[in-house]
């Protein structure tokens, strides 16, 4: 593993670093995203390694299915989504739980601290609970310190007990946009 | 292989399909479709689905991308496929060489009272397929069509999408084992080799 990426591990902001080392390490393949801005560096990092294929998705959803499909032929795999997406992944959420499939989720809330959107609310305070009910295993990280240990924590717990597992990283860690700040003419 | 209305059906099609069917790898999706593949032979090269509406095509992509010197064929429905459109979509931006969608096509959900379908409105899923970059996509009616389409799913460079327009029979299902961890195991242990089962 390349030493400087390492070195981030001792910085809370560079958590994106810190999880893409853990994936590496992990020999994670397969990282199934919908974009969202908090997860903007971990992308980048990922589609800059060539050992990792980053497929993009039209619904968060497919992305359950594909990291079935990669556990199948023995790649393990990352599901990057929003707190919003959650929602259009839960009937399928069912295929890791009744086969007992490994799935890391790694989400970043929405509607969660100092939203300024309140679209985002209803399902990002949600999440956790909608996760729960469907099986998936829930951690939290509201400080980005904590981001890496809990993914790591999370990563082991999916790979080596065939068990689906989402991390929610809090809006805390992200930090919350102010629209009417981006609506000033400037 | 046709009915006396004309259309293929789906056992034989599936039956044509895996003949043969060396190290292939298949994915099928839930009800009917499920149960042509395992009436063609239970084998532990099979994944059928019970469930997960609309994951076929995204679980064929995602061993397809991890297994790029096996053959994936995806066998699935044409009310599974419609719940995806999307993922055609996935697919052809990941380019998969090594993998065929197949959607058996009998303009209905067979298994909740034989509702039409979309397709029965002449919604064109290998228009569809081929609009979102499949490179290959073909509408199939024929018996030697069938056949062709077992070639490119066994020997061509994908991704494949084929539209198989079957006769909207019933048929006596034929059961695969239903349950999860024993479907993923033997898939992976059969794949991967038994050192898959130690993790």
């Amino acid at each position: 593993m390349n030493a400087a990426a390492k070195v981030s591990e001792t910085r809370p902001q560079d958590w994106p670093n810190a999880v893409f080392d853990i994936l590496t390490e992990l020999d994670v393949r397969q990282v199934a995203i919908v974009p969202d801005a908090g997860h903007s560096r971990l992308i980048r990092l990922c589609e800059d390694d060539p050992k990792k294929r980053v497929v993009t998705l039209t619904t968060e959803e497919e992305g359950v299915a594909l990291l079935a499909g990669a556990w199948l032929g023995g790649e393990k795999g990352a599901l990057l989504l929003q707190s919003s997406g959650v929602g259009n992944c839960i009937n399928m959420l069912s295929l890791p739980q009744i086969c007992q499939m490994p799935l890391l989720m790694l989400v970043t809330m929405r509607g969660d601290w100092g939203e300024f959107n309140p679209w985002q609310v209803p399902m990002g305070q949600g999440t956790q609970a909608a996760l729960e009910a469907i099986g998936v295993i829930v951690r939290r990280a509201d400080e980005a310190h904590l981001v890496a240990p809990t993914v790591r924590g999370a990563a082991n717990l999916a790979f080596n007990t065939c068990r689906a597992v989402a991390v929610l990283i809090g809006q805390s860690v992200l930090g919350a946009k102010n629209f009417k700040d981006l609506a000033k003419p400037r | 292989m046709m009915s006396k209305d004309g259309l293929l059906h789906r056992r034989a099609v599936v039956a044509e399909l895996l003949r043969d069917r060396s190290d292939l790898l298949v994915i099928a999706g839930l009800g009917a479709p499920n149960w042509d593949v395992s009436a063609a032979g239970d084998h532990p090269n099979n994944f059928p689905l019970w469930g997960a509406m609309g994951s076929a095509a995204m679980i064929g992509l995602g061993l397809a991308l991890a297994q790029p010197q096996r053959r994936v064929l995806v066998i699935t429905g044409d009310g599974e496929m419609l719940m995806a459109l999307g993922a055609l979509a996935t697919i052809a931006a990941q380019k998969p060489a090594n993998l065929t969608v197949c959607v058996l096509d009998n303009e209905r959900f067979g298994e909740t009272g034989m509702q039409k379908t979309h397709t029965a409105y002449g919604i064109d899923l290998a228009g569809i397929a081929k609009a979102a970059g499949f490179p290959k996509s073909l509408l199939v009616r024929e018996a030697q069509q069938v056949t062709e389409l077992r070639e490119c799913a066994h020997n061509g460079t994908g991704p494949t999408f084929a539209q198989v327009k079957i006769d909207p029979e019933a048929l006596p299902f034929v059961l695969p084992p239903a349950e999860g961890g024993i479907l993923k195991n033997r898939f992976r242990a059969s794949v991967l080799g038994e050192e898959a089962l130690y993790n």
